[in-house]
């Protein structure tokens, strides 16, 4: 067996884990990264959009400052976030992309002079200043209250992930792709190192250390309609979680997307609905202004996708061989209009639809899209229960999104946190000395063997893997997707206690050799079954509404009982989590309030508690 | 509407001892907006689990699918069925080393190509925390991130015939990576300094200039423009090369 050796091993090679890296190989620290594809095809590098910091240089980014980005922050999160982590967000971020224009990121520059936006369909005009010239420039995103998102054209995150790609070859940092961690080495207190199976070979290696960052991105995989990579399913979640002292911290927090495509889900922008792209029902007719009559289509995310789902339980959905969806329509806004501002659409209409949007119809349908859901850290990035285990990114719960993220806050959490929780590694790295344990290691390969052995021997059962997959996928699309109630969840935990004695019993039908997909796919199947039990039970015991945690039973945040996060264990042994929770935030900046849309009602917390926490800044 | 789709698929395991080189074929319905990205994940799911092909975003932005599809390197996931015959065949891609099946390892090829081109800005600036940033025009960025937006999938080196004739030619993707830092005013390096690495048979005067890399790379990446554009550059740096000695 082969044992590699590093100070910091980093399981994944996405902005996140390669930010991370960076900072400790700056400082002589020996760095491994892994990542199940070369690094650059980490699901960063999807982002088009951009990313938020409050560098205030374009006209309409005037006035913004680090306070106005927490703001919104906090706000967006519907409370649900800690204070202390959204602040040392948004105060790093302007710095850390002037550092990534330093490595090398094309950002886009303020062009001085006359120019024209559109809003709601609407032509504005707007005059950017001589003085600003060439500096990093912005665009808007929703729920910002000014223009803050830096982009380099439609390929932000391909972009930076290039850069921080560039800087991990330059400063000599081992990536090794296609290896996929499977299990952590630990006893119980501390964290080693990891199990690694290549993907090349199929061969289990051993990755030892003094120090493991997870940093492996979301797990939309589980959902059956997701915007994500197939690589995003929940590897990093699920080894944390095995060791059964990782909590997963509100694994009930998973956003939505009104519109991905049917059937491959890809992501077609907000932007049509913006520019007044509206949506049709079976029988051609809209719906959105019958539910929102003010907003209609441009209602925020999770209230699009909310009524979305409705009107087709209403029986109002298209029937296709992929299951039910409904209709964009962008035909009205014209040829110009679509050949130009919505370039993008087009390209996705035409390479994976076969479709023409100035003619015909785009199906589509609500779509999970984000884990705020994650592994728990504190604010430095340490795991909760591991000592030597840290965390960034999307597969973190730091917590700065609380329950809901808003655009272009992720793929800049992906470098702030990396940035903030390097720095943090290299502190515990400095005069850390560990003992690797041999019995340790030896036990946690011989455990690996055994279950690669007992699945390709089908020794305890012959479940087909896609099959309960499947079955997972569905549960959660039926139980824990946009809309959430007391009968529904309890159903779906039902089926998935079920689906989980499945996935237990799953043997291969392939004979597992070499870089054979179905035996990664069922190393992972009880660990991907396990955290939508989580999903599940965590939401079921919510009894309240909060950012993207919609519950039809119970329509109010309930600020009185629900300022907590949920931490999901998973003892060895059990069959269900078990719910721990704790306070939201040490310390408020900004006492609980109104978010500005998606009005519901609030059951307020109790104000002296709140005031007693309240900080100045 | 529904057709018969035929797949021949190149088939060998390197990793298992009696694996050898073979096609075989596979019958699968064709489902309305059906890509190859659908059609393989479902032979596999259904068919045969053995079967080995790399897929990641399914969108046409990481470049993990590019395979030969009735013999020309292209991205599975963005190709649809309607688009083509009824009887499809699948090959990996060729120049790069076979994992198995369809997929190839181009991950090693483009490490090591970062190493080759440096790929990375040079510059003796040091990045400080509580500076401005330095000011670019907006067009000199959109330049940079055109060249920039190759997706690494590995069609135009398996389409050039340099590349398959011997191992060390660097390649269009390669030779596009050295021109998006040629165009970065970040990058303090000089034409002697590009010259150390690419002007050599290797390199660009390796290229004979047919351009089956343009013709498929489906990022539609100008790499007629870069080849010419390091050639001349690279011709002249020869000559100045020639008159120092
Ligand atoms: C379509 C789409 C568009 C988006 N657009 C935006 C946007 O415009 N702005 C914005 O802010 N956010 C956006 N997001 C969200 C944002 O892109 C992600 O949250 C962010 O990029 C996650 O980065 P990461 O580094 O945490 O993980 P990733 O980039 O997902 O990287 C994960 C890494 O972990 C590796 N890995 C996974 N499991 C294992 C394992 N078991 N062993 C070894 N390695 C493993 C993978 O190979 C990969 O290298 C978008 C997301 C989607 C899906
Ligand atoms: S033009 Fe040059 S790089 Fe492109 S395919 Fe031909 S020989 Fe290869
Ligand atoms: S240049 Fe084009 S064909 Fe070549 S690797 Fe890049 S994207 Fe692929
Ligand atoms: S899977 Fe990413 S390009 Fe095809």
């Amino acid at each position: 067996m082969q044992t590699y050796y590093s100070d910091l091993l980093v399981i994944g090679a996405g902005l996140a884990g390669e930010r991370v890296a960076v900072e400790a190989a700056q400082e002589g620290f020996d760095v491994i990264c892994l990542s199940i594809v070369p690094a650059r095809r980490s699901h960063s590098s999807a982002a088009q959009g951009g990313m938020q910091a409050a560098l205030g240089n374009c006209v309409k980014g005037e006035g913004d400052s680090v306070d106005v980005h927490f703001g919104d922050t906090v706000r967006g999160s519907d409370w649900g976030c800690d204070q202390e982590v959204a602040r040392l967000f948004a105060d790093a971020a302007p710095i850390e992309m002037r550092r990534l224009a330093h490595w090398g990121v094309p950002w886009n520059r303020v062009v001085p002079g006359k120019s024209f936006y559109f809003k709601g369909g609407e032509k504005f005009d707007k005059e950017e200043k001589e003085e600003k010239r060439g500096l990093i420039t912005a665009r808007s995103f929703g729920g910002t209250a000014k223009w803050r998102t830096c982009y380099t054209s439609d390929g932000t995150g391909h972009a930076v992930m290039c850069t921080m790609d560039n800087r991990c070859a330059q400063l000599g940092i081992t990536v090794l792709d296609r290896k996929e961690a499977i299990s952590l080495i630990h006893d119980g207190d501390t964290c080693t190192g990891a199990v690694v199976r290549c993907l090349r070979t199929g061969e289990l290696e051993v990755y030892l250390s003094k120090s493991t960052a997870i940093c492996t991105g979301g797990f939309g995989r589980i959902y059956k309609a997701t915007t994500n990579a197939v690589i995003c399913d929940g590897g990093g979640h699920i080894i944390a979680h095995d060791t059964g002292v990782v909590p997963i911290g509100n694994p009930e927090a998973i956003q939505f997307h009104p519109t991905g495509i049917v059937p491959t889900d890809i992501l077609v922008t907000e932007g049509c609905r913006g520019d007044g792209g509206t949506l049709l029902d079976v029988n051609e007719e809209r719906f959105m202004n019958i539910y929102e009559p003010e907003k209609a289509e441009l209602a925020s995310r999770d209230v699009v996708s909310r009524w979305m789902t409705h009107h087709m339980r209403e029986g109002k959905g298209v029937k296709s061989a992929y299951g039910e969806h409904l209709w964009l329509d962008i035909r009205h806004l014209g040829d110009k209009h679509i050949s130009t501002k919505l370039r993008e659409v087009d390209e996705i209409c035409k390479n994976f639809l076969n479709v023409d949007p100035r003619t015909q119809l785009i199906p589509v349908r609500p779509t999970q899209h984000y884990t705020m859901a994650g592994v728990r850290t504190n604010k430095d990035g340490a795991v909760y229960g591991l000592k030597g285990l840290f965390s960034a990114g999307e597969a973190a719960c730091w917590d700065m999104h609380g329950f809901n993220r808003l655009g272009g806050n992720s793929l800049a959490e992906t470098v702030v946190a990396g940035g903030i929780i390097g720095v943090k590694i290299v502190e515990f790295l400095k005069g850390y000395e560990t003992q690797f344990k041999t019995d340790v290691i030896a036990d946690a390969v011989r455990k690996q063997e055994e279950r690669m052995h007992n699945l390709a021997h089908k020794t305890n059962g012959t479940e087909n893997v896609y099959r309960v997959r499947e079955e997972l996928q569905e549960a959660l699309m039926q139980g824990c997707f946009v809309f959430r109630s007391d009968p529904g969840l309890k159903t779906c935990i039902e089926t998935l206690k079920g689906t989980l004695e499945k996935a237990r019993k799953v043997g291969l039908v392939s004979n597992g050799v070499g870089a054979n997909h179905e035996m990664a796919a069922a190393l992972k199947i009880v660990g991907q079954v396990k955290l939508g039990l989580c999903i599940a039970q965590a939401a079921l015991v919510r009894t309240e509404s909060r950012g993207s945690h919609n519950r039809e039973d119970f329509t109010e945040r309930n600020d009185r009982d629900w300022l907590k996060r949920t931490l999901a264990y998973w003892p060895e042994g059990n069959d269900m989590p078990e719910l721990k929770y704790e306070e939201v935030t040490p310390v408020y900046e900004i006492p609980p309030g109104d978010r500005g849309y998606g009005a519901g009602k609030i059951i307020e917390a109790d104000k002296a508690e709140i005031e007693a926490k309240m900080i100045k800044r | 509407m529904s057709r018969k789709l035929e797949f021949d698929i190149f088939r060998y395991n390197p990793q298992e001892k009696s694996s050898v080189p073979h096609m075989q074929t596979f019958v699968l319905d064709e489902t309305e907006n059906m890509t190859l990205f659908i059609a393989l994940n479902r032979l596999r799911e259904e068919q045969d689990p053995g079967l080995i092909f790399d897929f990641c975003c399914r969108a046409g932005i990481c470049g993990a699918c590019a395979m030969v599809v009735n013999g020309r390197p292209g991205l599975a996931c963005q190709t649809k069925t309607i688009d083509l015959p009824t009887r499809i065949t699948l090959l990996p891609l060729p120049v790069f080393k076979l994992i198995g099946d369809l997929s190839v390892d181009t991950g090693v090829w483009f490490r090591d190509m970062y190493q080759t081109t440096e790929s990375w800005v040079h510059t003796h600036k040091v990045f400080e925390d509580s500076a401005i940033e330095e000011r670019m025009e907006n067009d000199v960025a959109e330049q940079i991130y055109e060249l920039e937006r190759c997706i690494e999938c590995g069609c135009c080196v398996s389409a050039c015939g340099t590349a398959r004739l011997r191992d060390d030619f660097i390649g269009a993707a390669a030779l596009n990576r050295i021109a998006r830092f040629v165009v970065d005013p970040r990058d303090q390096r000089t034409d002697r300094d590009y010259f150390e690495i690419i002007g050599n048979d290797e390199g660009i005067f390796g290229c004979m200039g047919l351009l089956g890399c343009e013709d498929v790379c489906p990022k539609n990446l100008p790499l007629q423009n870069q080849l010419g554009f390091l050639r001349r550059k690279m011709g002249i740096t020869a000559i100045k090369e020639i008159f120092r000695k």
